[in-house]
């Protein structure tokens, strides 16, 4: 690799000095006024503020709102994980294995990623709306009265489709590149020693794709923590009593509708170490992979 | 380039100073649609009116979204002169003493002719403090009523000139319409909390916490599990098993107003304001409207109904002049033209008498029937403790568990009791946290 060398001190710290600013801006003052206010109560016009320590954080693991907050995270973020997963392996499979018209399957399946959450959450919202939408109807004629704006496990379905549905674009391509790199020859040794497709896509395929998994893994829990706060603003708000009420929108719900500041300020300071925790986690899985 | 940019920077100039003549008064509002674009010409008939100032109404988004602006603003040091506040948020306004400059004050300081008494009382109440001091300028308030499909009354067999007076009366209307197949649901309707909670108890003249629902100050508990209350429920969860109610969802219950237009619900509980929705929308049938129904057996009912809707504050920060401006702008508001038009074309209730005089003369309650059923049902009786409205902190929150609450029951998660004690459980806590930060 070619190194670039700098003659004094001044340049490069110039050079770096507009993205270190907006760094500093947009993260680091923010974040260091969340912790800040994390350590205080105060009423939501700031008149009176009270140094409080560490009561915030204690009152959040003592609330039974935000246990089931972190509960209803860890359910809808592996549901989603699983759900959009799977489906884009076994479409990234079945478009690995089509020849001819490939490209316009690829394009075709990358669609929903350009849809933006909200847009993606009202038109599920529609879709599922117990009144006018489209799925309640047929399902009525099954006989399911669904119903997510009463029964818990229709709403977490309702979020869970809704997510998975926009993020199976992104694993989609992922898996398919993955798919790609796995040298064909290795597959065609095992089908002329006689394994059938099975087993050569579990024995062969899915071993060799598991970095290209374990990435997705951790890229789909970040996207559900923090990337579907429009689909659950658009569809649960949520409800009902609080069954889809993950992290994210409890720090919105708690600080901007309700203005319990210095709880909110606690709440994403949590979040905030729950991300450096899976980045550091990403990056040192990235690191090995260098190595390897 | 440049002369461009010096041209458009000297056009600035002079739009600043054209408009630096005039005070500005900024109001924050959360009127959208039709009434925002009401507003607007209210706004300009003001501005139009007078020489001396400017209001500039911007539209911030929903009522949370736009008390949280204007609160957001404040920190900053950046509010508005005016900002509209919902009902719910009206103990924390009154709690922010330093950040609020009371209307009664304002009017006084200003020297603005100003009486109190000439504001419907049961609008009034809401927004005075223990000594009658009015803090907040009403402008949109409403009150729930029952709306009604004439044709599927009709195809019933009941009287379509007749609403159900009673509860007794609209379970057997209900099942009356389910079962001769004129529509598959008897009734649905918005705001669990605000109208078959809150509404409810003042209806029934009973309170929904201590110390005068807590008019009386910080110190106040929820009482919502009393018996009138875990009946009515009760009742709701009753009625939604055997298919007569339809839950229309949480808040203002979205879901509520389709069911109703789309003839599947034969009754409708929504603010007075819906009206101008449901008139538009409940073009394939006949509409009739009526009051709430109360339990016959419960003695003193029905006493008045409560509002909900938002009146203006004025935020502390500003110059003489702005609340020169401000108190000016607040007499054209509830001048009785500019109010009676407001109330004829919003649904909501005129706030002062005088703008009701107006409204009557003209005839519109003649041409309109179903109108002034809201203002029958306010000033039914002189409002008593329990039924002038409420005032606690962190309402917005305890909104939201009474909406909690009331899924949980009829998801069959809890029994009514349960449900309600739960309410107040869980609502005395964040009552005990409001006192704490703000009772200093």
């Amino acid at each position: 690799m070619k190194r670039t060398v700098f003659g004094g001190r001044l340049l490069p710290w110039l050079l770096l000095a507009p993205q270190l600013l907006i760094t500093m801006v947009f993260f680091l003052w923010p974040a260091g006024q969340a912790v800040r206010q994390s350590f205080l109560r105060e009423d939501a016009f700031g008149l009176s503020t009270n140094f409080v320590g560490l009561a915030n954080y204690r009152a959040l693991f003592r609330s039974e709102e935000y246990l089931n907050s972190l509960q209803v995270t860890v359910v809808f973020s592996i549901a989603v994980a699983v759900l959009s997963m799977g489906l884009s392996l076994l479409l990234a499979v079945a478009a690995d294995r089509v020849v001819r018209t490939a490209r316009v399957y690829t394009t075709l399946l990358v669609w929903p990623y350009a849809v933006a959450p909200a847009v993606a959450g009202i038109m599920w919202w529609f879709i599922f709306n117990p009144t006018i939408g489209i799925l309640p109807y047929l399902l009525n004629g099954v006989g399911y009265d669904w119903n997510h704006s009463l029964r818990p496990s229709d709403a977490m379905i309702l979020v869970v489709v809704a997510a998975s549905w926009k993020q199976i674009s992104y694993n989609f391509l992922f898996f398919l590149a993955g798919l790609q790199a796995i040298p064909a020859s290795l597959r065609e040794a095992a089908a002329i020693d006689g394994a059938g497709p099975f087993k050569r896509f579990w024995t062969i395929t899915f071993p060799l794709l598991a970095p290209t998994t374990f990435f997705l893994l951790v890229v789909n829990i970040v996207y559900t923590m923090f990337d579907t706060f429009g689909i659950i603003h658009a569809t649960t708000e949520g409800g009902p009593n609080q069954a889809t009420n993950i992290l994210i929108y409890k720090v919105y719900e708690d600080g901007f509708l309700e203005l319990d500041l210095g709880s909110s300020a606690a709440q994403s300071v949590i979040l905030m170490a729950l991300v450096i925790t899976m980045t550091m986690i990403q990056f040192r899985w990235i690191e090995r992979r260098v190595e390897y | 380039m440049v002369r461009i940019l010096a041209t458009s920077t000297l056009a600035l100039m002079a739009a600043a100073s054209a408009v630096s003549a005039q005070t500005e008064v900024h109001w924050w509002h959360a009127m959208g649609g039709e009434n925002g674009a009401k507003l607007e010409e209210i706004v300009a008939g003001y501005n139009a009116s007078q020489q001396e100032f400017t209001v500039v109404p911007t539209f911030k988004g929903t009522y949370p979204e736009t008390m949280t602006a204007a609160i957001a603003a404040f920190r900053a040091g950046e509010q508005p002169a005016i900002v509209q506040v919902f009902e719910v948020g009206t103990g924390t306004m009154m709690a922010a003493k330093g950040a609020t400059y009371p209307v009664y004050q304002l009017m006084a300081d200003m020297g603005e002719p100003f009486d109190p008494a000439a504001f419907l009382p049961a609008v009034v109440g809401y927004y005075t403090d223990t000594e009658g001091n009015m803090l907040s300028m009403p402008f949109n308030s409403s009150t729930p009523i029952l709306y009604y499909n004439k044709d599927v009354f009709e195809a019933a067999g009941l009287d379509p000139e007749t609403p159900p007076k009673t509860w007794e009366e609209l379970e057997q209307f209900s099942r009356q319409i389910i079962e001769s197949g004129a529509a598959p649901c008897g009734f649905t309707t918005a705001w669990i909390s605000w109208i078959h909670t809150e509404n409810l108890s003042a209806w029934h003249n009973q309170p929904i916490g201590t110390l005068e629902n807590g008019f009386g100050g910080l110190g106040a508990e929820l009482s919502v599990n009393g018996p009138l209350q875990v009946r009515h429920w009760e009742n709701l969860a009753r009625w939604q098993d055997d298919g007569l109610f339809q839950y229309g969802g949480p808040g203002g219950g979205d879901d509520a107003p389709p069911k109703f237009y789309s003839q599947e619900c034969a009754i409708y509980f929504n603010s007075s304001a819906g009206r101008a929705g449901v008139v538009a929308n409940a073009t394939a049938f006949e509409v009739g409207y009526g009051m709430l129904p109360y339990y016959a057996d419960v003695e003193g009912a029905p006493q008045n109904s409560i509002i909900g809707g938002a009146t203006l504050w004025v935020l502390q920060g500003k110059d003489e002049e702005v609340y020169r401006g401000v108190a000016d702008f607040f007499t054209y508001l509830s001048s009785p033209e500019v109010q009676a038009d407001w109330h004829q074309f919003s649904g909501y209730l005129p706030i002062t008498q005088a703008a009701y005089d107006l409204s009557r003369e003209q005839g519109f309650y003649e041409a309109n029937p179903g109108t002034d059923i809201s203002i029958q049902q306010i000033t039914l009786n002189a409002p008593t403790e329990n039924s002038k409205g409420l005032r606690f902190g962190s309402y917005v929150q305890i909104r939201d568990i009474i909406d909690e609450e009331f899924q949980a029951l009829l998801a069959g998660d809890e029994d009514a009791q349960g449900a309600l004690d739960a309410v107040v459980e869980r609502g005395n806590t964040l009552l005990r946290e409001f006192e704490t930060t703000s009772g200093n």
